[in-house]
């Protein structure tokens, strides 16, 4: 159950659209969506409001405290968009979230850029799974809240709770909404998270949306490639790289293992040094594995510089993948990529251990005096991130021999 | 251990042992034979899971192979049965809302969910589930066999057999140990099992390997500062990595992901260690950790390292101990024709590709399926001439008469086809083979042709290979002669053919039907050589089975097409005697 961020522009469509169908409610949201390729007289016949309203302009890029950052620009009638929000009663918080029980609801009566600052006055009531969202329930929150404004807010934090809970949503965030001028709320700024794993169910009600990447991250085109093969596999399937000049490049099996070899690498100081992040796991066959260690040492091998490289081929003892088969493919890619391998001076590490394991190393050493490249290979027997140390040493040996060479 | 003690009514935190050597469990959507020691066993099938916990009541563990689909529905019904206290869950990718749900029932009728995405759970010598420490292999070398002292817990399902492997280098290995899967709200938390472990006498110290992400070390923290664990717990949060990325990064697990400063492997680490956990410094140092406080424990008496009697023996697996080169095995079958093993099948050495790119017919694949040899293109087209020359003989002869017999009786193709084909013998086109046998003879003895017919009228056999039903003399086989003449002109050497018309010139003395029939011609377009290698195993009758069988199959489907009712013989074509 992975979460994933959804844009602002996500969030406010599926609200509008399934309160309008869970709870009735008929909510003014209008937004319109605009992309590098967005052609912008299509987009005006479709929203005709563009050139009739006063426009809020921000970039949806999911992170929050975009006002703070001076990034929300009004487009038309800056005056009048200021005015609008300035006579609006109050500003409202909004936070729906999962939680191991069920759902925790915030809500508070001092919402917008300064909340933390007024966390004091943000009130939370947990509802359990399965719960009914009565106006008992919700009572705890809207207690301060003028009583005329209460059967309305109540209601919208019902249906609000019901889109969240129909559509898998793991987290919807308003901060702030506000009401409009019939009584409706409004959100001014929203964030939602979507639990991606209940896509078969929902990706329906979900619309045409995508899950964008975290700010400020950009996939290369092997990690393009690898993020199709893992939608397109019952297996896992994940490449990151981190620093493209690394020297330290991991290939490990298994979603703790690989977490725990860059942790290692990060313990033994090499941390800068570490080229990316990656781990196959789930049984991926020999075809599977084959083209991801072909994408995987394309980046661990591109423009040699002259110094020694390490690639660390890790992972546990497996409950039930079949080593030998799953190096199977990675043995294939290395022969494939030897020049590169030899150009790029890197030595491989390997440990491994499971169903199968001796065929599998046993292979990986003949490839070794086969294809004439460096690789040292452990099993069970030692310890999991011992080659981690090894791999670091081997590059500060070789630089030194380079350095002495050079004198 | 009959007298183990079972999850008892109430929270995790007055739950015990989960598993024992008695536990009978029921799977979900998962079916194999399995070895039990030496035996093979099938377990039995059932069409519910209601059903199955009817027939098996003593079974309370349910492990669910469901996929994230179908994981949550079927959980649901187990988890309502009475019997079934534990379930583990298998998938990986079961929505958050559904996992959270069956946390809700299962809590209320105090039962213990693993998982999703959990590789299971093993009980030392007593149970695992499904691939939980992988193979045998792994059980020995982990002491799995016995239980040890030490109550693991583990989010990730493979390292948690690497520290089976750990815990049995540094401690005396593991009483049980569980792996609760990556999520972020796993059916049970690392806390609920160490909870358990405090209540297991068995267990004297517990191991909890975690994960960067959620909050469930926590719930640990909060039970080892309030005094609910009292033993040595050794805790290692992993993904201490994160804070070296510039950006956000989905590890592999789907809860392994950097979320608040508190969700941080080293904010979990800081706590835990505050409320008393031994955290080691790194992963690395983590077996060193379990070896000391393991000492600890044993200089203070307070543990007794189990004994390491010498394990039950099992049987190795004939596939593990062979890829291993422990065992060899004599194969039952030799095959020296073709093999489909590598990229592309081949026949007798050459591949697919080969043959397409050469244009091959089938009388290439004919010489390297039966003769094994790229045969020359004098001899290809030989092969094709008498397959096309002998694929029919019109609706009248025997085998083609009772493929229509058959066909009009309503029987598919291949049984109309195979009537027909069984009817091929020593008097219905079955006499090539027989002709090569007495033409190699006579020549071998270097008999006259004149004195090898008489020598054959004196053994009482006609001379397989010459005389014809209505072809004579004058009015000769228009088969034979096309394939002599080919044979004159191409083949290199026609020696037995000219035996064969030296032996015809001599029978058509005898009588003008005694002409050289195509059975006779084809032997005469072998070598010595050929015939003597090939005429004891039948490849010539199996060039005429070859091509009689395409005009068989177009008699069945001749009279298919046609919609012949069922045949019957008249009375009056049959004399009736005594």
């Amino acid at each position: 159950m992975a979460r994933k961020k959804i844009r602002e522009y996500n969030s406010k469509t599926l609200l509008k659209v399934h309160a309008a169908r869970l709870g009735g409610l008929d909510l003014p949201i209008r937004v319109a969506q605009v992309k590098a390729d967005t052609d912008f007289g299509a987009l005006v016949t479709a929203h005709p409001w563009l050139s009739t309203t006063p426009l809020v302009v921000k970039p949806d890029c999911l992170f929050g405290k975009r006002g703070k950052h001076d990034l929300v620009g009004l487009k038309l009638d800056l005056a009048g968009a200021e005015d609008f929000i300035a006579q609006r009663m109050g500003k409202y918080y909004l936070c729906i979230q999962s939680t191991r029980a069920g759902t925790d609801l915030s809500f508070s009566e001092a919402g917008g850029v300064e909340i933390e600052e007024h966390w004091d006055q943000v009130r939370s009531v947990s509802l359990a799974v399965g719960e009914a969202v009565t106006g008992e329930a919700l009572a705890p929150l809207l207690a301060t809240l003028p009583l005329e404004l209460r059967p309305g807010m109540e209601a919208f934090l019902a249906t609000a709770h019901a889109v969240f809970t129909d559509l898998d949503f793991t987290l919807m965030e308003m901060n702030p909404f506000t009401l409009g001028p019939d009584g409706a709320p409004f959100p001014l700024d929203m964030r939602g998270e979507l639990d991606d794993t209940a896509a078969f169910r929902s990706a329906k009600k979900w619309g045409d949306l995508e899950f964008p990447l975290p700010f400020g991250r950009r996939l290369g085109p092997a990690e393009a490639a690898v993020a199709r093969m893992d939608e397109g596999t019952g297996a896992s399937l994940k490449l990151s790289v981190l620093n493209p000049r690394g020297r330290v490049w991991t290939m490990v099996a298994g979603g703790g293992a690989s977490v725990i070899y860059a942790d290692t690498v990060g313990d033994l100081g090499a941390a800068d040094e570490l080229g990316n992040y990656a781990e196959y796991s789930g049984g991926p066959n020999a075809a599977e594995t084959h083209a991801y260690a072909l994408r995987l040492l394309d980046c661990t091998t591109a423009g040699p510089d002259g110094r020694a490289r390490a690639l660390i081929v890790g992972g546990g003892i497996a409950n039930f993948t079949d080593v030998a088969a799953t190096f199977k493919g990675i043995i294939q890619a290395i022969r494939e990529r030897a020049d590169a391998v030899k150009a790029a001076r890197l030595k491989l590490f390997v440990r491994r251990g499971g169903p199968n394991y001796r065929a599998g190393l046993d292979a990986m050493r003949a490839l070794g005096s086969e294809i004439g490249i460096d690789i040292e290979v452990y099993g069970p027997e030692a310890s999991m991130t011992g080659i981690c140390k090894l791999a670091i040493d081997h590059l500060k040996d070789s630089d030194a021999r380079d350095a002495k060479a050079a004198q | 251990m009959p007298t183990s003690p079972r999850p008892s009514a109430g929270r995790y935190g007055q739950a015990g042992q989960l598993f024992t050597k008695q536990t009978q469990a029921i799977f979900y959507n998962w079916f194999q034979k399995v070895f039990f020691g030496a035996e093979e066993v099938a377990i039995p099938q059932y069409g519910s899971t209601a059903e199955a916990a009817k027939a098996h009541p003593k079974a309370d563990v349910f492990i669910n192979m469901a996929s994230f689909r179908s994981a949550y529905e079927s959980t649901l019904e187990a988890l309502q049965l009475p019997t079934i206290r534990t379930v583990a869950v298998i998938a990986e990718g079961v929505p958050e809302r559904d996992t959270k749900h069956l946390i809700a029932v299962a809590r209320r009728g105090n039962k213990v969910v693993l998982g999703p995405a959990t590789v299971g759970g093993v009980q030392a010598g007593a149970f695992k589930i499904a691939d939980a420490a992988g193979t045998l292999d792994n059980i020995l070398a982990c002491r799995l066999y016995r239980p040890g002292c030490v109550g693991f817990v583990s989010k990730s399902g493979g390292m948690s057999n690497e520290l089976y492997n750990v815990i049995a280098r540094a401690a005396d290995g593991v009483y049980e140990g569980v792996a609760i899967g990556g999520d972020a709200f796993p059916g049970s938390t690392l806390s609920d099992h160490c909870l358990r472990y405090q209540n297991i006498p068995g267990v004297a110290m517990i191991v909890v390997l975690g994960e960067i992400g959620g909050r469930d070390e926590y719930s640990l923290v909060e039970a080892l500062a309030s005094g609910a664990i009292t033993k040595p717990v050794v805790a290692w949060v992993s993904g201490t990595c994160a804070t070296l990325f510039a950006t956000e990064v989905q590890f592999g697990h789907a809860g392994a992901k950097s979320g608040g400063d508190d969700e941080s492997a080293q904010a979990k680490n800081a706590a835990l260690a505050a409320a008393g956990a031994v955290v080691p410094a790194s992963f690395e140092d983590l077996e060193a950790t379990i070896a000391r406080v393991y000492r600890g424990l044993v200089d203070a008496g307070r543990v007794t390292p189990a004994r390491d009697d010498p394990p039950p023996a099992v049987p190795e697996d004939l596939a593990a101990a062979k890829r291993a080169g422990r065992v060899r095995v004599p194969t039952h079958v030799v095959s020296s024709i073709c093999d489909d093993r590598g990229e592309e099948p081949t026949y007798n050495g050459v591949s697919m590709s080969e043959l397409m790119q050469g244009d091959a017919t089938v009388a290439d694949a004919i010489g390297l399926l039966w003769f094994k040899r790229r045969l020359p293109g004098y001899a290809t087209k030989f092969i094709e001439m008498c397959v096309v020359l002998c694929a029919d003989h019109g609706p009248c002869v025997s085998g083609a008469h009772n493929t229509i017999v058959t066909a009009r009786a309503g029987k598919d193709l291949i049984s109309s086809l195979v009537s027909g084909l069984l009817t091929i013998g020593p008097r219905f086109g079955g006499a090539i083979d027989g002709a090569a046998q007495y033409f190699k003879e006579a020549v071998d003895e270097g008999w006259e042709p004149d004195e090898f017919v008489e020598k054959m009228k004196k053994r009482g056999i006609r001379v397989p290979g010459i005389g014809h039903r209505i072809k004579s003399k004058d009015n000769r086989d228009k088969r034979v002669e096309l394939l002599q003449r080919y044979a004159r002109t191409h083949f290199p050497s026609t020696r037995y053919l000219d035996y064969a018309v030296e032996v015809e010139g001599y029978t058509l003395q005898k009588a003008a039907n005694l002409v050289l029939n195509v059975d006779g011609c084809i032997v005469g377009m072998f070598t010595k050589v050929e015939i003597d290698s090939i005429v004891k195993i039948g490849y010539l009758n199996g060039l005429f089975v070859l091509a009689r069988t395409i005009g068989l199959i177009g008699h069945c489907l001749d009279q298919k097409r046609l919609g012949q009712p069922l045949y019957r013989h008249p009375w009056d074509d049959v004399l009736y005697t005594k």
